[in-house]
């Protein structure tokens, strides 16, 4: 112990001068692309080419925008009945849960999705690809993980595309996902895929991730028991948004166990 | 229990297709706060690529405290909490332009004592963009506090202009430059 009078046993025991106690949230640059990927070639004009600064973890970055249930209609989370008729397509479940990285859930936290429907054609006007529109299909969801972290959505297999990135290029079927967690450090852009897909090795979006284990956190597992008999195949996707570092209080709590 | 810790999912570009009907890009999105709203300003610019053609697919988000300070928030240790939505997400148009309309927000304390000025945490989205770009908008008018601010003042002083906005009728132009000679400074959140 230091002596009671010193300057740095005030810095070390008092919260603050300002009495403000911040939570900090671990970095994970590791999980994420470079975002000067050459060989994803929308990468060459846009991907910043000076360094990035760190940001420390104030009030603004610790803190984020808590959207409730005024954002998730009833039919949502169900991209199937959100329409006339169905959509044509092979149905499927897709669900799991919002965990960060020290498995603790992360609840009542809004995941938007949109995706292409199953000819992998997109109902955006930018989307050239031959294929036919689904008049029963919009292709975008969105719902609140429950009180653990749960969520889930219905909807259809999307189809794999081309896109004119390189010779014959084909983008795996995917579905794109937006997490918000709890904190602006948490916001999560990415896109689920499927297991076995034979497009992934040609896919430079998906290989821009360059640890696998990083990518296999990318694609989802399908789940028998949760598949509902003559009904839809099921999917499962637990999303790891980033925890938060240890504070001295919590190091004192396990220091006692 | 600080035993093993999952790794996090990786982060995927938004792509060119997310603005779909009922998709993330909501009606009110640029609407942090009503145009009735007392001391309302409407914060504008461009998003611009390496030749500085406008990037027309991007998604501008917004995150700020409201004109005291304050965040609706559980982290928000301070109390009085407030109902300020202090969320803006906005797509750009053909020419690359946003607009989000709120408040300025009011000035923060931080745990070490320091007090940062006024600022506005910005996320950049798009097609290119394999991982979320972040930056901060600065006030112009806030000379001292922003001489002041902990993170602004550790900004290399070539780069510090491109996080302050400048001011115009109704309010702040505030362009990203995601590549060039005068790129936007941008953080590892």
């Amino acid at each position: 112990m230091y002596p009671k009078d010193t300057a740095y046993d005030v810095a070390a025991t008092t919260p603050a001068p300002s009495g403000l106690v911040l939570p900090s949230y671990k970095r994970d640059e590791s999980s994420h692309p470079a975002l000067d990927t050459e060989e994803y070639n929308s990468t060459h004009l846009r991907a910043p080419q000076q360094p990035l600064q760190v940001l420390p973890h104030y009030l603004t970055e610790v803190t984020g925008p808590l959207l409730g249930h005024d954002r998730v209609g009833e039919t949502d989370h169900d991209l199937t009945a959100q329409h006339a008729g169905e959509p044509l397509g092979e149905r499927i479940i897709v669900s799991g849960r919002v965990l960060d990285s020290d498995g603790k859930p992360v609840p009542n936290t809004l995941v938007e999705i949109w995706q292409a429907n199953s000819a992998g054609r997109y109902e955006h006007s930018g989307d050239r690809h031959p294929a036919p529109l689904d008049p029963n299909f919009s292709g975008t969801g969105r719902c609140l993980t429950d009180s653990d972290g749960f969520y889930k959505f219905i909807t259809i297999k999307p189809g794999a595309y081309p896109w004119r990135n390189h010779d014959n290029a084909w983008r795996p079927a995917h579905i794109h996902l937006s997490l918000f967690g709890q904190a602006f450090t948490q916001r999560l852009i990415t896109q689920m895929y499927f297991p076995g897909d034979p497009l992934f090795y040609q896919d430079p979006i998906f290989n821009s991730v360059r640890d696998p284990k990083a990518r296999e956190r990318m694609i989802s597992r399908f789940d028998l028991d949760t598949t509902v008999p003559e009904w839809a195949l099921s999917y499962k996707f637990d999303i790891v948004l980033r925890g938060r570092e240890a504070t001295p209080f919590e190091d004192d709590e396990e220091d006692d166990d | 229990m600080a035993g093993d810790t999952l790794g996090t999912t990786p982060s995927q570009t938004v792509g060119p297709f997310f603005a779909l009907s009922g998709g993330i890009l909501w009606e009110d999105g640029p609407e942090v706060v009503g145009a009735d709203e007392p001391g309302a300003i409407v914060v504008h610019g461009r998003v611009l690529d390496g030749n500085g053609d406008p990037v027309p697919d991007a998604v501008v988000e917004t995150w700020q405290a409201d004109s005291q300070g304050r965040f609706d928030h559980f982290d928000d240790s301070r109390g009085e909490s407030t109902s300020f939505r202090g969320f803006g997400r906005c797509g750009t148009d053909p020419e690359g332009r946003y607009w989000i309309r709120t408040v300025k927000p009011g000035t923060l304390p931080t745990p070490d004592g320091a007090t940062e000025a006024p600022h506005i945490d910005v996320t950049v989205l798009a097609r290119g963009l394999l991982n979320r770009v972040v930056t901060r908008i600065y006030f112009p008018e806030e000379q001292e506090a922003n001489a002041a601010d902990p993170v602004l003042s550790t900004v290399d002083a070539g780069r510090r202009g491109t996080l302050i906005a400048a001011a115009d009728s109704g309010g702040y132009q505030f362009d990203i430059r995601l590549q060039g000679d005068d790129e936007t400074l941008f953080f590892a959140v």
